[in-house]
């Protein structure tokens, strides 16, 4: 029988507001335990949650980039259950009214063709703390962190719409793309800045009802994501095809084995209690608000590679490419502006800035030390004949190594071209002295010696000849040719 | 000079005038205390040193000019009031040792006035209780008769102002927890409107109906702290950003005041005598140029029901937090679920896990439909027909408890019997509205009685205004129990 998996995604976005959504306090990352508390994100008694402004702009934001429809009133809710993590014994989060609903993103499809991944709903609420488990063996204790608790995540869930790991994954490159481009997360998923959830099922091709689901629980790279859901549907198919039966359950993956493991099965599962907060008043959102957001939202990443073909003339690829971040395409247009051929910059960012930033200890691109400046300035300088493409990767290369504008670089090193015809000239006359058999075999009809010709007069001039000039005199002096 | 017994006003004229200074006052009040609070236990904690301190740092602030109406003036607080290097207990053993490490926005707002904290005030644990008898530090004792419960929960409030152990306290009322006592133990107490006066710092049991407010020894001290604790509160949202009216100057004008009796509130169950008196009371108005009518409130029968699905649902969740993991008491289990099993267990008094049980029953899957949500939809009911009512009247006469003090002991193996008690005052609380307790005389075996007022949101001046010119007129006499 022919099966097929569906599959539906909860994403938990950290969100990168400077406080806590309900406490005044620093959200930031790293710092030592327990340092950026107080009695409200340590459930203190008294007191009592503020709901941070900026929280609910970073979801508009979001609701504007993933086509979400914003709920002119939702209210936060009580999940109701204990642990050390959970100061107050319950996580603020939003249940029966969440702040959006019925959005989409669109991943390339089985077909090739585009394919929309509905989003059910997306949901703001506080990450818990952190628990730290002791190194010395035999300790009976562990601690716990609150500087997490009460940072601001939002829950972006999908519609079961998923049918293959690629698309699971593409889907979260995109939500991820997405985010990090609004400047809302910084899409760290080794950190747990980005969290991820499915739910799985499989059925027999053709068939619409679901099939009995498991959740499989933090998929925190895209590897694990496609290979625990690619695990999970054949464990799925393998039971139902040996008359066994899916039973509905929690499972984690094991990262090392590649396989998903029971955690604990629907009758285990928690009665989260849900109520609304009556600490937190609705939330309102007036439609002017959403104006000013969409007014300071930024090119989203499909529209940036949409004007990357049509204004830049770039295949769809390099535009694929180059608008991965945002810092990136910032880079390729900062160059462009100064030097105006799109396919050239693209190439060299391409195949060399590309390069070296992926390279171990990289700095991030906006701290490249070739700088969009001097990447426009170096292809200037081949455009203009002063130096060849040749000559070009040692400049970038001694550029990278040091941080120096081309000019710079290109006078150090004593790179000019040589452009004077009287010098090249002579050089060409010395090496077909200097070859007179090969230049008999050329004469004879043996033309793709020209190259041979032209790489010893480059080498005699360690490449600062410009090659075409190079090879226009050589022509001329072999007289007959081609 | 006698110095207890006195009102803030009278207070407030002697130490302006330099007849005495507060660290006097203090003196006065912690001599008291220590002569009577082994009796009543009232204070759970008495500060005395701090008292002493604040006190004089109060009498440099007045010799130098800058006394506001609150300087100097010896108050207590429902120990559910956080307050910052001072122990906080709730009433509960579970927050053994707990000793906050901030002021709540009250607290800090009575601070700033220059008011003298002379101790944390008992209270039925958590809140939960009309009789103070539910307390981890014993029950408190009524003033007018020791054998008698001063109401509940600010039990330890309303006796402390009773007998003289305070000039003034701070309790808070959930579903009557400052009007009841003051009502059997012959004080004022006012409830604000809900989000008149800041949450920030109140222990929360039932978060959408706690409020905190004044009991007082009369109506116009209760418009004197109303108006230092009240007001926006930018630490809680659920604080309605409105100006605080003027509440110190009330003018005893009740003329053309329309005031509404409610049919519901005289029922089967309301003392004879405490139904006299109210009516007496209302008599009392309508002499004065008051217009009184009755009024129809058809869902108060519903109230009681309502709140006891809706304030154990909030309770189960806001006591969550006690699991013994990051303060107050901690009894160690095998593991950490049992851990959480101990502390509770043990940390807990019934009547606290008796609610919990409730609202966690209340908000479980496949009861929440039934339970909770009904009980709003019946709550808008309530509030509805206030609001309905308050289109026709200015104020709402009625009594504030079905009957006077009952014997410690009597009520407190009946929930039932206990819940009843409120059933005059949770109405309000469901509805958000402010209501006062005025004494209005005492019973032929000398307990005292009281009625309510209630007004519509944010109309505590009308409220204080009618309870004032009510008092004034009245002339009830404020015998000082005869303690001992
Ligand atoms: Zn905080």
């Amino acid at each position: 029988m022919a099966w097929e998996m569906v599959v539906g995604l909860e994403v938990h976005a950290q969100l990168l507001t400077d406080t806590k959504i309900f406490c005044g306090c620093s959200a930031r990352f790293g710092a030592e335990p327990n340092s950026q508390v107080c009695p409200v994100c340590m459930g203190l008694p008294g007191a009592l949650p503020v709901l941070n402004r900026k929280v609910v702009e970073y979801t508009l934001k979001v609701a504007l980039a993933t086509h979400c429809r914003v709920a002119p009133f939702s209210r936060f809710a009580r999940k109701n259950y204990f642990y050390p993590d959970l100061p107050k014994g319950y996580q603020i989060s939003q249940y029966e009214l969440p702040i959006l609903e019925h959005g989409w993103l669109e991943v390339t499809g089985a077909d090739g063709g585009a394919k929309r991944i509905g989003i059910t709903r997306i949901h703001m609420e506080e990450d818990a703390g952190k628990l730290l488990h002791p190194e010395t063996p035999g300790a009976d204790y562990s601690l716990v962190d609150l500087n997490r608790a009460c940072v601001p995540l939002i829950e972006i869930v999908s519609e079961p719409d998923i049918r293959s790991p690629k698309e699971a994954a593409e889907y979260v490159r995109r939500l991820r793309e997405i985010l990090v481009y609004l400047g809302v997360c910084d899409g760290n998923m080794n950190e747990g800045s980005l969290r991820v959830d499915a739910n799985v099922s499989v059925r027999p091709k053709g068939e619409t009802r679901l099939g009995t689901r498991t959740e499989i629980k933090n998929l925190n790279s895209f590897k694990f994501l496609e290979q625990a859901l690619a695990y999970e549907a054949e464990r799925q198919i393998d039971l139902l095809e040996t008359g066994g039966e899916v039973v509905q359950e929690t499972r984690l993956f094991d990262t090392q084995k590649g396989i998903t493991l029971s955690m604990r099965s629907k009758e285990e599962a928690h009665d989260y209690r849900y109520f609304p907060d009556p600490d937190l008043p609705p939330v309102v959102i007036d439609p002017a608000w959403i104006e000013r957001v969409q007014a300071d939202l930024p090119e989203l990443p499909d529209d940036k590679r949409r004007r990357f073909q049509d204004e830049h003339g770039l295949p769809a690829q390099d535009a694929d490419l180059l608008c991965q971040s945002r810092d990136l395409a910032d880079y390729f247009e900062a160059a462009v502006r100064l030097h105006h051929n799109p396919k050239a910059v693209a190439n060299w960012i391409m195949g060399y800035v590309l390069r070296e930033l992926n390279k171990e200890g990289a700095p991030p691109i906006t701290e490249a030390p070739v700088t969009p400046e001097h990447l426009a300035g170096m292809l200037d300088l081949v455009r203009k004949g002063e130096i060849s493409t040749n000559i070009a990767k040692t400049v970038f290369d001694e550029m990278w190594a040091t941080g120096k504008p081309p000019e710079v670089v290109v006078e150090e090193k004593g790179l000019r071209q040589i452009t004077d015809t009287s010098a090249i000239e002579a050089l060409v006359d010395e090496v077909l002295a200097r070859n007179p058999k090969e230049v008999e075999a050329y004469r004879a009809g043996k033309t793709k010696l020209l190259g041979f010709f032209v790489g010893q007069v480059m080498r005699a001039t360690k490449g600062k000849a410009d090659p075409q000039a190079v090879n226009r005199l050589v022509r001329e002096k072999l007289g007959a040719g081609p | 000079m006698d110095l207890v017994g006195r009102t803030i006003r009278e207070l407030r004229a002697f130490l302006d005038r330099g007849e005495v200074t507060s660290e006097d006052l203090v003196r006065a009040y912690l001599d008291r205390i220590e002569g009577w609070n082994p009796r009543i236990n009232a204070y759970i904690t008495v500060t005395a040193e701090l008292a002493l301190e604040m006190a004089r740092a109060a009498d440099r602030r007045i010799r130098s000019g800058q006394a506001g109406p609150l300087t100097g003036i010896p108050v207590g607080l429902k120990d559910l009031l956080i307050t910052e290097g001072v122990r906080t207990t709730c009433g509960s053993r579970i927050l053994e040792g707990f000793v906050p490490p901030y002021d709540g926005t009250v607290v800090a707002r009575l601070r700033q006035a220059g008011a003298v904290f002379l101790g944390k005030l008992n209270m039925d644990e958590f809140a939960m209780g009309s009789s103070n008898e539910t307390s981890a530090f014993g029950p408190v004792r009524n003033p007018w008769d020791p054998e008698r419960v001063p109401g509940g929960s600010s039990g330890g409030s309303a006796a402390a102002v009773a007998a003289g152990l305070a000039a003034a306290a701070l309790g808070s009322d959930t579903g009557g927890s400052i009007r009841q006592p003051a009502a059997l133990c012959g004080v004022v107490g006012l409830k604000p409107t809900y989000g008149r006066v800041s949450r920030y710092g109140l222990v929360a049991f039932a978060s959408s109906l706690d409020q905190i407010g004044p009991l007082t020894a009369d109506v116009a001290d209760a418009g004197w702290v109303l108006e230092a604790i009240a007001g926006h509160d930018p630490l809680d949202s659920t604080s309605i950003d409105r100006p605080v009216p003027a509440l110190r100057d009330l003018q005893p004008e009740v003329r053309g005041l329309r005031v509404g009796v409610p049919r519901e509130y005289f029922i089967e169950g309301l003392d004879p005598e405490v139904e006299a008196a109210v009516r007496r009371a209302v008599g009392v108005l309508e002499d004065l140029g008051a217009e009184v009518r009755e009024v129809s409130l058809p869902h108060t029968g519903y109230a009681v029901a309502t709140y006891y699905l809706i304030a154990p649902a909030e309770a189960s969740s806001n006591l969550a937090r006690y699991d013994g993991v990051k303060y107050g008491l901690r009894v160690a289990g095998e593991d950490l679920i049992d851990t959480y099993r101990k502390t509770r267990a043990a940390g807990f008094g019934p009547e606290v896990k008796r609610r919990i049980m409730l609202g966690t029953y209340a908000l479980s899957a496949g009861y929440y439909d039934a339970y909770y949500l009904k009980a709003q939809k019946v709550r808008a009911r309530v509030a509805e027909d206030f609001r309905r009512a308050f289109q026709q009247v200015d104020v709402i006469a009625c009594p504030t408890t079905p009957t006077p003090a009952f014997r410690l002991g009597e009520k407190v193996d009946d929930p039932l019997q206990m819940y009843l008690n409120d059933i005059f005052t949770i109405p309000a609380n469901l509805a958000g509205l402010p209501g006062i307790n005025v004494p209005c005389g005492f019973t032929a075996q000398g307990l005292p009685m009281g009625f309510q007022l209630l007004a519509g949101p944010f109309e505590e001046e009308i409220l204080l205004r009618a309870a004032y010119a009510y008092e004034q007129a009245a002339g009830i006499k404020r015998p000082k129990p005869a303690l001992g």
